[in-house]
């Protein structure tokens, strides 16, 4: 195998199984439930110390719920994670504080995540004050100020709110926020999707700057395939709640076995304007299926170009394929190199 | 002004048509605690029939706030538009009363806002939010705009349409509630449609579906698009021209195929060199240094001098205009040939 499974000790977090389904409900007063959404069913993953795994996947996959059930923001249906040795789910009152202390999320929504009745330095500070031992109060306004510098933004606009800044300018706040209380892990959701290509470049080098000093994993979901690319080690690809394809970032690049990752690397736009309509691009036919309905068998059955009975039979399992050495859920993996990113 | 009328040059093969859009001079802004923040100064582009019209710029560029002057929901105050018009075929919707402007919103100009979550109502269904646009402005029954309303958000790609029709707005993801609010801008088929990042939460696939229904849209109503976005692999697809801001002012205007090929602003240039590459792997990836300029202080000379690699002594005292380089390309530098050419050197800090 290629990827090199660093030994256990180095985990700093392992997911077992995990699942999450929303409940479905009819009815405006009575409330009656009709089915489950299965947002995350069945993944299991591990963050070594100090790297980045890259997330991607469908809209509506399941990524932001796996990133909330890791913070303990949501409760599993069931499944298991295990921060340390520990699994987080059984922790209850300091022992949680500390969990959240050392996983940070930068959200999504920058418009959204923030309060918009707190000034910046309140939303950026927050963290200390759950977290008091960390910086003396006296020093924390200055703390502050140096956070807001680090991502990029004036310190003396630490007493603006919000709907002051442009998207772009929120997600730096968010991130300040992330790296106040210096965490171990941070996952970020989408965190410059908002951001202009340069101001993404200089929010992915302080990602990495940060990491590099601080010993920092990362869990990295983007739909920007080439900035997964760039700052991810290993990447998964999700589809309908479960991880579909696993590797290296060389391997899921380069090549790529799970039809749905070669439809979706052969969908990145080029920023090339000369080679517009040339690339050959796989047209997903069929509509995306319900998350609350899944198909049977292989989830990815019902637009994939490869599907047989087979498919719709068996459910593949996530595992090293024949011809490859890294782990897919195909039935009929296969490396296609012609779907790679050329730019 | 001819800083102005530079940006308004007529495509050849549509001189002499009225444009849907003309927007002119367009200033805007926000009287805040801090001093006045000079967020919109001077941005003028046309938009014609059928046409899309890429909107590339830092963040805090002013790209949302001259949409939001447009389709006339600027947040009044603190903000204010304090010159120049914005013309639907030739109307002047600024000269407009607030109770006539308002019937152009929605059908003559609709827009995606880029927040979705906060433009959606969180107490009440999507499908119901959509509905609400077909009973209010078209007079349709409660079922019959039920039933369009699910339509629309099957063409939008919701899975399951008809059975989450009832959800609110927290059970979708992003990505599923950015369709939602493409759903609602093109429900009552507008001639113009600005979409500030319509995809930004989409994976590529579903962004590919999206960024086609809106080409079909186009050709079939010879709609005029508006795409505000950081993607520049999106614009690179779709557009037929490009404005990039920087600090409220238009630097640079081109054919997509003009810019890409070689950029005649240093900022263009910094966004381009600043694209992830897969031959820089491991590297640290260009960026520009430094922060755009605080609006309610920005420097005489050119906005961008601080951060530029060229920038020369007249830099620093005359702010340069948005003027014709070759024709049909206009750049805001005072060495946009150079630039252009490939011909100058970063100057010695
Ligand atoms: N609170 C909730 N109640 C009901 N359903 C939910 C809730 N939160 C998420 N879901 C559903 O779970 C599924 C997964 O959502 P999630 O937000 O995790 O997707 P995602 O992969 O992050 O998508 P995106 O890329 O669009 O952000 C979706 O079908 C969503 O509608
Ligand atoms: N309500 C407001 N009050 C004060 N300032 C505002 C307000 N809305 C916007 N601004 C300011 O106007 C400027 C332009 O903001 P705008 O939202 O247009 O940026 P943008 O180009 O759309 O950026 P992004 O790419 O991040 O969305 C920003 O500096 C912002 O801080
Ligand atoms: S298992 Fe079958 S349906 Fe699933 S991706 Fe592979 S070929 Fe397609
Ligand atoms: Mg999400
Ligand atoms: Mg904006």
């Amino acid at each position: 195998m290629v990827t090199s499974n660093p030994p256990s000790s180095d985990v700093v977090l392992e997911v077992d199984n995990l699942v999450k389904h929303f409940p479905l409900t009819t009815g405006v007063v009575v409330k009656r439930q009709v089915g489950a959404v299965q947002a995350v069913d069945g993944v299991s993953l591990q963050l070594h110390k100090g790297e980045t795994l890259g997330i991607v996947g469908e809209s509506g996959s399941g990524k932001s719920t796996l990133a909330k059930l890791l913070m303990r923001l949501e409760e599993p249906s069931s499944g298991k994670t295990y921060f340390h040795g520990q699994n987080i789910y059984d922790l209850q009152g300091k022992a949680l504080r500390e969990l959240r202390r050392n996983i940070q999320i930068v959200f999504q929504d920058p418009y959204s995540s923030l309060n918009p009745r707190m000034t910046v330095g309140d939303i950026v500070g927050e963290p200390f004050d759950i977290h008091p031992e960390v910086v003396p109060r006296g020093q924390r306004r200055k703390q502050v100020q140096e956070l807001l510098d680090v991502v990029g933004l004036n310190p003396e606009h630490i007493n603006r709110y919000p709907h002051q800044f442009s998207g772009g300018q929120r997600q730096r706040i968010g991130i300040a926020r992330g790296l106040a209380l210096r965490p171990e892990i941070i996952i970020c959701d989408e965190p410059v999707s908002a951001l202009d290509v340069s101001v993404q470049a200089q929010v992915i080098n302080l990602l990495e700057k940060l990491q590099d000093e601080f010993g920092l994993s990362y869990i990295f979901i983007a739909h920007d395939l080439s900035v997964v690319r760039h700052i991810a080690d290993r990447v998964a690809v999700m589809y309908l709640g479960r991880i579909v394809e696993i590797g290296s970032e060389a391997q899921i690049y380069e090549k790529p076995t799970h039809p749905y990752t070669q439809a979706l690397l052969s969908a990145v736009p080029v920023p090339d304007p000369s080679v517009r309509g040339q690339r050959q691009q796989i047209i997903l036919s069929g509509d995306v299926p319900s998350p609350a309905n899944p198909p049977s068998g292989c989830r990815f059955r019902t637009r994939c170009w490869k599907a047989t009975d087979k498919c719709a039979q068996e459910d593949p399992e996530l595992t090293v394929r024949p011809g490859s050495d890294h782990e897919s859920a195909c039935h009929y993996a296969a490396v296609r190199e012609d779907v790679v990113i050329q730019h | 002004m001819a800083t102005t009328e530079a940006g308004i040059a007529p495509r050849p093969d549509q001189a002499g048509l009225t444009p849907l859009l003309e927007v002119e001079d367009l200033r805007v802004e926000f009287r805040t605690r801090d001093g006045v923040a000079k967020a919109v100064n001077g941005v003028s582009y046309t938009l014609h029939e059928g046409e899309t019209l890429a909107v590339l710029g830092e963040s805090g560029s002013g790209k949302s706030v001259t949409a939001q002057a447009i389709m006339g929901i600027l947040d009044t105050p603190p903000g204010f538009v304090t010159g120049g018009s914005v013309r639907f075929r030739g109307q002047d919707l600024l000269a407009l009363p607030d109770d006539e402007r308002r019937a152009y919103r929605g059908r003559s100009i609709a827009m995606i806002f880029q927040d979705a979550l906060s433009a959606l109502n969180p107490v009440f269904p999507v499908g119901w939010q959509i509905a609400e646009m077909y009973r209010v402005h078209e007079g349709m029954s409660k079922k019959d705009a039920k039933n369009r309303a699910i339509e629309l958000m099957e063409q939008v790609h919701i899975p399951a349409a008809r059975e989450r029709a009832g959800d609110y707005p927290h059970q979708f993801s992003g990505g599923m509630r950015q369709r939602i609010m493409i759903a609602m801008a093109i429900a009552l088929d507008p001639d113009v449609l600005i979409a500030d990042e319509p995809t930004t939460a989409l994976d590529v696939t579903v962004q590919a579906q999206i960024m086609q229904l809106l080409a079909d849209l186009q050709r079939e109503r010879n709609m005029g698009l508006i795409l505000i976005t950081h993607d520049l692999g999106v614009v690179a697809d779709v557009a037929d021209k490009i404005e990039v801001m920087y600090s409220g002012r238009i630097m640079e205007q081109a054919p997509v195929h003009d810019i890409y090929a070689s950029p005649a602003h240093p900022y263009t240039k910094g966004l381009l060199e600043s694209i992830p590459r897969v031959d820089l792997k491991g590297q640290e990836l260009s960026a520009i240094k430094g922060l755009p300029p605080n609006l309610t202080n920005i420097p005489a000379g050119c906005e961008f001098r601080p951060r530029c690699p060229y920038a020369r002594d007249i830099c620093k005292e005359q702010r340069p205009a948005l003027a014709e380089v070759v024709p049909g390309r206009f750049s805001a530098c005072h060495f946009a040939q150079e630039v252009l050419d490939g011909d100058i050197e970063p100057a010695q800090q």
